[in-house]
């Protein structure tokens, strides 16, 4: 079967971002930028469904700048077969990159579509959920176990209180969750082989969707800095402090 | 305007994050009406009846509710929602499985997670791991929201006395089904809502050792947590992680034993009232953020901390 996986270029996890002066936003200037981890898992549970001869092929997808192909081409090195880029400027919501994907699906028909749980930018948690709904599949969100057998899939969940599973019939929605798998790096041959396979370039418009939004971001602000602590001595002198000036014990 | 708030529970007993929902919502102001969409959950109706502030209560009983899967569930939000100016719902693993296919079968965008409420059409939220706050406005005819529970302080439980109305609608996808849940079982209080939370991370060494945090956590009646350090070294399980991936606290008191403080798990704990940080190394950056530090072998500390509470 053809598994779709959606990936997305953001600020690599390790950085620090800084909110720019005017509060128009995070200034990504000159920042590292990286494949967003849930969706190196993602690309990592396809390769694996692909190893034990469940998948067939694996086409990537990301929506976003032209520098996005960094991102698609490390796929490609860590096993995707081929990619698709959606290139578009904007600082897309989630709703309208569900509706590009939506488009991509329609024209690729895919069994199985995997997304990470939620891009460590925007923090969203949407896209997955999003697509399901636009097209009537069954969803699999943070998923820890994906199991394929026949026509349904078999997913595993993390929830609140501890785990959940559900079975979906295929095609479906999966996204990952850290415990998913732990993803491979690429090696120097791969990188170099990944060059050469093909990457698709097409826009918003030639997939004939809007990507008009409701929500305005108006501003961004740094977080109310929490003022300075002391370093104590002893635990005797934490458990004074504890229930003498902050009252809490 | 109104408002629909959709119920978190498990057919038994209603979640106190949909309380702190239920407060977001009177911040928007307006009636309120809670959804509880399940399989003879009558009680849970009854209980949201009486949350302070509810108008109407929607009991939405159907055996193709009764696991909450969102190919069942967000048709009827939707259906229902489109008489509504908001629909909200906790940002729990439900809130969040549910709500994105509401918005889209709305298709309206959503907001996620928001900390605070500035008017009817525009709200807080953290972006980047809760290291900056975005303000948003929202154009959307039905605003769909999901809150973080800990940015509002939770209505009363008590002291209403809304009307509890049946609702025929039934949605059955036939897409899903659920298989089985595993559920953790602990008698200490629930970590989202406990005053006082003792994490361990990687310096615990295994997962023996969080002996030491649940023996100093039940004599603080405290929830006991974890970095995803710990989580991923197998010593605790998973629904433990406190951070961006995991569950956000803002308890009065977080104590973090052996865990360096990486952005990551302080998207989960920053906003606790005080935060105290007992490591060995006293360059991890969690004493940045920390009000009280005590540089110390927790092996040493943990269990005299113990004796002396």
């Amino acid at each position: 079967m053809k598994v779709l996986v959606a990936v997305k270029r953001v600020v690599d996890y390790n950085v620090k971002v800084r909110v720019k002066a005017d509060n128009s936003g995070v200034d990504l200037a000159n920042v590292k930028m990286s494949m967003n981890p849930f969706c190196e898992i993602a690309v990592e549970e396809a390769v694996r469904l692909k190893e034990k001869g469940v998948a067939t092929e694996i086409v990537v997808v990301s929506i976003g700048p032209s520098t996005a192909q960094e991102q698609l081409r490390t796929a490609l090195a860590l096993g995707a077969d081929r990619a698709i880029l959606v290139e578009s400027a904007e600082d897309l919501t989630s709703l309208a990159v569900a509706k590009l994907l939506k488009a991509v699906v329609d024209k690729e028909q895919p069994q199985l579509v995997i997304l990470g749980k939620q891009a460590i930018d925007s923090d969203n948690n949407q896209t997955g959920q999003m697509l399901a709904a636009l097209s009537g599949y069954g969803q699999g969100t943070f998923a820890s176990k994906v199991e394929v057998s026949g026509d349904t899939v078999a997913v595993t969940r993390e929830i609140d209180g501890g785990a959940q599973t559900v079975s979906l019939k295929l095609p479906a929605i999966v996204t990952t969750d850290l415990r998913l798998n732990e993803p491979r790096y690429a090696s120097l041959p791969n990188i170099m082989k990944a060059k050469k396979k093909p990457l698709e370039t097409l826009t918003p418009d030639a997939l004939g969707v809007s990507t008009a939004s409701t929500n305005n971001t108006l501003k961004v602000e740094a977080p109310a800095a929490r003022s300075a602590g002391i370093k104590v001595k002893s635990v005797a002198e934490l458990v004074e402090k504890l229930k003498n000036e902050a009252k809490v014990i | 305007m109104t408002i629909l708030v959709l119920a978190e529970h498990d057919n038994k007993v209603l979640a106190p994050a949909t309380l702190n929902t239920v407060a977001a919502a009177a911040k928007i102001g307006g009636d309120i009406h809670v959804l509880v969409a399940g399989q003879g959950a009558g009680p849970v109706a009854e209980a949201a009846a009486k949350i302070a502030g509810v108008s109407k209560v929607l009991n939405a009983d159907n055996a193709a509710y009764a696991h909450q899967l969102p190919e069942n569930i967000a048709p009827l939000v939707a259906e229902l929602g489109k008489n509504y100016s908001h629909i909200l719902a906790a940002a729990t693993s439900n809130g969040k499985n549910i709500l994105p296919r509401v918005a889209a079968a709305l298709d309206v965008d959503q907001i996620s997670e928001i900390i605070s409420v500035e008017s009817a059409d525009t709200f807080k939220r953290p972006i980047y791991a809760g290291n900056a706050i975005a303000t948003v406005q929202s154009t959307a005819a039905i605003k769909v929201i999901t809150v973080r529970a800990t940015g509002f302080d939770p209505v009363a439980a008590e002291g209403g006395s809304a009307a509890v109305e049946a609702v025929g609608a039934a949605h059955d996808a036939g897409t899903s089904s659920f298989v089985s849940e595993e559920l953790a079982k602990s008698d200490r209080p629930e970590l989202t809502a406990a005053k006082i939370v003792v994490s361990g991370g990687r310096g615990m060494q295994n997962g023996d050792n969080f002996k030491h945090l649940y023996a100093l956590a039940d004599k603080l009646g405290a929830a006991v947590g974890a970095s995803r350090a710990a989580v991923d070294a197998g010593f605790v399980p998973n629904d433990m992680q406190v951070g961006q991936t995991g569950k956000i606290v803002a308890p009065q008191l977080y104590i973090a034993v052996g865990i360096s403080g990486a952005i990551q798990h302080l998207a989960g704990m920053k906003d606790s009232k005080v935060i105290v940080a007992i490591n060995k190394d006293e360059e991890a950056p969690i004493f940045q953020v920390a009000d009280y530090g005590l540089v110390a072998d927790l092996f040493e500390a943990v269990p005299e901390l113990e004796k002396l509470v």
